[in-house]
């Protein structure tokens, strides 16, 4: 996937960057609204991630102005109000919006959802073992027969798909899988890798433990 | 400043004209009235005068003369007034009442001279002839006079004068029901003005723009000017809400960011904790700040409610759309099971209520559950249930949850302002409806019902 973030708070800017970038997403970054509209005039994109307070305008000014030669689905980031924002954005032509300071995991929900909602446009089937997996979807499918995952089995699913055969660590997962202000033990991954196992049972895929360092996925074999 | 309904005053004033003319008129019809009845009395008296005196004529020197029957029947259309006559050749009395008061003026021969005078304690109105007869030696001059009482006149002047007044009395009634008529019609335009501004949503301040006439224009204007300013100062006071909220947000943002940062890098699990123990605190604060803001918005829209209609089930579905992604991350389903219901109300406020209650559920769900969201149609009430399986409400008074700042006994570490419900709360007071909170049956999770009428 390919997004544009258009964010002039630099150390958010940048977190986001870096957030985005593990989960495998190529992401070009504008600190104002002239900045994006050169992005957007040299490449497509899957999603935009707008603020709303620029300092050469207002994001939802621009996006009202864009919308009509734009097809690109939009989020707004705003730090305002949420009554006023969300009559303003949603009204304007954005798919959705996130009220600042958020968490990364809510806003790659957002992301997806989002995207699942506009459609199979960019829709990208892995081939995992005999399963294709559709991480749009958030499904599996094998031998016919179509499985959905759990929100939290998907997230899981899509880090192992990402790199296969290499060894992820426990805090690697957990960042993924849950809010940075849960409090959660890392015994919690056991579960959901335990989830995850009996799903893709019998695909030709399987996530393998490595003591003291963490999981594995490996396909093929039995 | 007189406070006086000007179409009452101007009714007033035109029925105070009418009414002098009424008056006026019926004077000058009275006055006119008994002219005539006087005028067609002395007409009738001088032609019966002088048909007596048509029938003198001298016989053997001696002044004779006949009393035509015509001369008194044509005085009996007078009503019935009583007639007096004499007739004298110069101061012998030929016949009739000698009594009778002479005229007042001195005759010339041909001309018919009137006289009011009283006989016998009755008005009477008298005209007197004189012609010359030859009689004897030279002419004679006879003198004939007929009165009548005037009890008739006055009688016709006073039945025509109570005609006058029934009229002028009719003529004022119709003149009040046209004064006011013209006082309504010409305050329509007043009145229509004022129906458009009542009939506007409160969030509508364009200018009016009807054509009006010209004593009104600059009542337009001025209102135009005030509904310009009106909504200058809203929106400044909404631009100051969503500035305040940026610059509390922002930097909370950033601090956000940081701690996330460094709690990725760190490993030593009691400086994770710590980073953690922050991210709280930043969230905490946003969300107070948020909600605190909201409230603020909410207590300012409710106060002049628009009353959209609005149906429940689309409301509560954009709604759940809206929050599955974050119920996904505890992955929690949100089941909606709703019927048609239209409300009347702000669709912003109610998705703000619906949304406070829903976050709340999300929030104290357990990780892996279920979410309910009904939406019933019970009497005259549109009844919106959100049921979770968490742990319920606690011991504490169940209706002082819904207080500002009041939180739950059992609320753990989970983040919250204590604003959430007070806010859904305030949204369904405004909206004539009511927030209803319970421990679900079984004791097991919380069941909020929002009740709103049915449009």
């Amino acid at each position: 996937m390919r997004y544009l973030l258009v964010e002039d708070n630099r150390e958010l800017a940048d977190a986001i960057l870096g957030r985005l970038a593990l989960d495998g997403h190529a992401v070009d970054h504008a600190a104002s609204l002239s900045e994006a509209e050169e992005w957007l005039a040299t490449a497509g994109y899957d999603l935009i991630l707008l603020d709303v307070m620029l300092p050469d305008g207002d994001g939802r000014d621009f996006l009202a102005r864009s919308r009509a030669h734009l097809e690109t689905p939009v989020i707004m980031l705003t730090a305002r109000s949420q009554v006023s924002d969300r009559v303003g954005a949603l009204d304007m032509g954005a798919d959705d919006y996130i009220t600042k300071p958020f968490d990364f995991s809510e806003l790659e929900a957002r992301c997806r959802a989002v995207l699942r909602r506009r459609g199979g446009a960019a829709r990208n089937q892995v081939a995992l073992g005999q399963a294709l997996f559709d991480p749009l979807a958030g499904t599996l499918s094998h031998a016919g027969r179509t499985v959905e995952l759990r929100n939290r089995e998907l997230r899981l699913l899509e880090v192992f798909a990402r790199h296969p055969g290499q060894i992820l660590s426990k805090t690697q997962l957990m960042d993924r899988l849950f809010a940075q202000d849960a409090d959660v033990t890392e015994n919690a991954i056991e579960v959901y890798v335990g989830r995850l196992r009996r799903r893709i049972d019998g695909m030709g895929v399987r996530i393998e433990t490595v003591r003291g360092l963490g999981y594995r996925m490996e396909t093929g074999g039995p | 400043m007189n406070t006086w309904s000007i179409g009452r005053r101007l009714t007033l004033l035109l029925a105070g004209v009418a009414a002098l003319l009424s008056v006026l008129s019926w004077g000058m019809v009275t006055s006119l009235a008994q002219q005539a009845a006087e005028r067609t009395q002395d007409n009738v008296l001088a032609a019966s005068a002088t048909t007596i005196a048509e029938t003198l004529r001298s016989e053997q020197g001696e002044v004779r003369l006949e009393l035509p029957y015509s001369a008194f029947s044509m005085l009996g259309a007078i009503g019935q007034d009583r007639v007096f006559y004499r007739v004298t050749a110069g101061a012998e009395l030929l016949t009739g009442y000698e009594d009778l008061p002479p005229p007042s003026a001195a005759l010339t021969p041909g001309a018919v001279t009137f006289d009011t005078g009283s006989y016998r304690d009755e008005e009477i109105r008298m005209a007197s002839l004189t012609r010359l007869v030859l009689a004897g030696p030279g002419p004679v001059p006879v003198t004939v006079s007929v009165a009548q009482t005037r009890s008739g006149v006055a009688r016709i002047s006073a039945e025509l004068s109570r005609t006058a007044a029934l009229f002028s009395v009719a003529f004022f009634v119709v003149a009040v029901g046209l004064s006011a008529f013209a006082a309504r019609a010409s305050l329509r335009p007043l009145n229509e003005i004022a129906a458009a501004v009542s009939r506007r949503g409160p969030s509508d301040l364009r200018p009016l723009r009807r054509a009006a006439p010209a004593e009104l224009v600059p009542l337009m204007s001025s209102l135009n000017r005030l509904m310009d300013r009106l909504g200058q100062s809203i929106r400044r006071s909404e631009d100051f809400i969503a500035e305040a909220a940026h610059r509390v947000r922002t930097p909370l943002a950033t601090v956000r960011t940081q701690a996330e940062i460094a709690l990725r890098t760190v490993r030593d699990e009691t400086e994770k904790q710590r980073l953690r123990g922050i991210i709280r605190a930043v969230d905490e604060s946003s969300r107070s700040a948020g909600q605190l803001l909201d409230h603020a918005t909410v207590a300012f829209r409710a106060e002049d409610l628009s009353r959209d209609p609005v149906d429940l089930a689309e409301l509560a579905a954009q709604t759940v759309a809206a929050l599955e992604p974050t119920a996904a991350m505890k992955d929690i389903r949100l089941r909606l099971e709703a019927e048609r219901a239209m409300v009347r109300g702000d669709a912003v406020l109610l998705d703000n209520a619906l949304r406070n209650v829903l976050d709340n559920a999300i929030k104290y769900s357990p990780e892996d559950t279920t979410v309910v969201l009904r939406i019933e149609r019970n009497g005259r009430e549109a009844r919106l249930t959100v049921r979770d399986e968490g742990p319920g409400l606690g011991d504490g008074p169940v209706e002082a949850l819904t207080e500002r700042f009041r939180r739950g006994t059992n609320t753990g570490g989970i983040v919250g302002s204590g604003l959430g419900l007070t806010i859904a709360r305030d949204v369904l007071q405004a909206h004539g409806g009511h927030l209803h909170l319970a421990t679900a049956e079984g004791g097991q999770g919380t069941c909020v019902t929002l009740a709103l009428p049915l449009s």
